[in-house]
């Protein structure tokens, strides 16, 4: 792709997401919005190419898009006169005193493509492509679903939110609490799916990481009072310092403990850091704030040794009481059998009530296991990771460590 | 203004609420339709026979077929609704709230189309 293109790409990508909500709010339905956007695409192809980016692109795509609407309305209303014309007089005034709150555009469509009616994976889907402004065939290739699956996901979602008259707006006060815990789950959900991918020959998608990032720093820019959105930006960032190290020169999975730390992100750790160290102050714990919290500790440790795992242990205590669920649990665990031992931590874990075909249990089990020296049950617990993981890289790693406690 | 139908669904086989409780239902709904009526947002409403006492018609080519009810097998069958007018999801939502912990179940929200002018 020529220089020229790329740029454009890029750029196209960073605004578009501020004019489909511009447009959606103007015009006041999501496919006129997002066509009009596409048009202005075209011909900024053209026009970019050739005369190069305009000083003000966002504000370009915006009002190139808007002409692009505004000619569709007038197009079907001499069509369709009587319903029409009523409706593009409608928009021109909004045309007119417009384009004061484009933060509050963006924070608006987010709040629709997160919103508690539409399920969780068609929330994923519409954000990236309304918020992030990605394509349907890269969302489809990220979440390795057929095109046309999502394609129609997309579709469905769309004619729910008219048909269903599902609102262009920011949830008050009240509602508010309830309403950020999706637009969060989805942030997060992305971010997973590029880090832990569920499936796949990578262990890390590390375009959906990148993208997951520059939406919880977006949602940070539209809601910076909100402690666990600061909490989420800070997780992600803490957690991704350490992509470089997770894998091998081989691609073979490296645990926490034998990690080069010298290939963590520092740029990343530091900007973690220090939002972890502004939420303390502000001492309003939530779930991701804790999270991040422990993976704060975790990046404070020149090795593994240093690890303050009793630090990390009160953290997941005040994690388990907010949010009490088995996974929560099995994370606790692991601290626990640092702090006082495998004995302690295999009995916690062969308490809990957790789904036995969650691959992560198994693997903590088969480490607890190895360390009391029970060697047949370690293997026997990888063996079961093995099967069940979806995840190549994981797999291998799976099958080193049942042949090493089977030697 | 959209027209939502508020759907409530009884499922076969499930035993039949106590009297006590049924007394306590229909009087919760009974208050809750009349702050519909007052609000402005009440259509209509109603609770339905069951399902056995359905009928199902089919006409073509002038011919008019009639069988026993009713027209879907499937375990989950209307048992009663509300049409009501909001402007919105989120307004037909917390309707739906209400509604639900009136008759005391789960309430589908569904949008009406809009009739052609």
């Amino acid at each position: 792709m020529p220089a020229a293109a790329h740029e454009l790409q890029r750029t196209f990508r960073a605004e578009s997401g501020r004019a489909v909500a511009t447009l959606v709010r103007l015009f006041g339905d999501i496919d006129i919005a997002e066509e009009a956007v596409q048009e202005a695409f075209v011909i900024a192809t053209e026009r970019w190419v050739a005369d190069g980016v305009p000083p003000n692109p966002g504000g370009w795509v915006v009002t190139t898009a808007k002409r692009k609407a505004l000619d569709r309305l007038r197009r079907e209303s001499s069509r369709n006169r009587r319903q029409s014309e009523s409706a593009a007089m409608r928009v021109n005034d909004a045309v007119r005193d417009g384009e004061t709150s484009v933060t509050d555009d963006r924070l608006r469509l987010v709040f629709t493509c997160c919103h508690p009616a539409l399920a969780p994976e068609t929330q994923v889907a519409l954000t990236l492509r309304l918020i992030a402004g990605l394509q349907t065939p890269e969302i489809a290739r990220a979440f390795l679903v057929p095109e046309a699956t999502l394609a129609q996901r997309l579709v469905r979602a769309k004619q729910k939110i008219r048909a269903a008259k599902i609102p262009y707006r920011i949830p008050s006060d009240a509602e508010l609490p309830d309403r950020i815990a999706p637009v969060l789950a989805v942030v997060y959900l992305i971010f997973n799916e590029g880090y832990a991918a569920t499936s796949g020959d990578t262990l890390v998608r590390r375009e959906l990481c990148d993208e997951a990032i520059r939406l919880a720093r977006l949602v940070v820019t539209l809601m910076p009072d909100e402690p666990e959105v600061q909490g989420v930006l800070a997780l992600l960032l803490l957690t991704a310092s350490r992509t470089a190290a997770r894998t091998d020169e081989r691609g073979e999975l490296v645990l926490l403990a034998d990690q080069d730390r010298a290939l963590w992100d520092r740029k990343f750790i530091a900007e973690g850091h220090e939002i972890v160290r502004a939420l303390l102050q502000r001492n309003c714990a939530g779930p991701y704030q804790l999270q991040a919290a422990i993976q704060a500790v975790h990046a404070d440790a020149a090795t593994a040794e240093a690890t303050d795992w009793p630090q990390i242990l009160a953290l997941y205590n005040q994690l388990v009481a907010l949010l009490p669920t088995p996974v929560v649990a099995l994370n606790r665990a692991v601290a626990l059998a640092e702090v006082e031992g495998p004995a302690t931590a295999i009995s916690v874990v062969d308490a809990l009530a957790i789904d036995d075909r969650y691959v992560p249990l198994h693997a903590v089990r088969g480490e607890l296991l190895v360390r009391l020296r029970r060697n047949d049950e370690a293997a026997a617990a990888f063996g079961l990771a093995e099967s069940l993981s979806k995840n190549e890289t994981e797999r291998a790693h799976f099958r080193r460590r049942l042949a090493a406690v089977t030697a | 203004m959209t027209q939502y139908l508020l759907a409530v669904h009884m499922v076969d086989g499930q035993p039949a609420p106590e009297p006590a409780e049924m007394k306590r239902m229909y009087s919760q709904v009974d208050a809750f339709n009349k702050e519909l009526q007052r609000e402005g947002q009440w259509v209509f409403a109603g609770g339905l026979h069951p399902p056995s006492t359905a009928t199902v018609v089919r006409s073509s080519g002038g011919d008019v077929v009639i069988t026993d009810g009713p027209f879907s097998e499937a375990k989950e069958q209307l048992g009663g609704f509300w049409v009501v007018e909001a402007p919105d999801l989120d307004v037909a939502v917390s309707l739906a709230a209400r509604a639900s912990a009136a008759c005391e179940g789960p309430v589908e929200v569904r949008p009406f189309e809009k009739l052609p002018e």
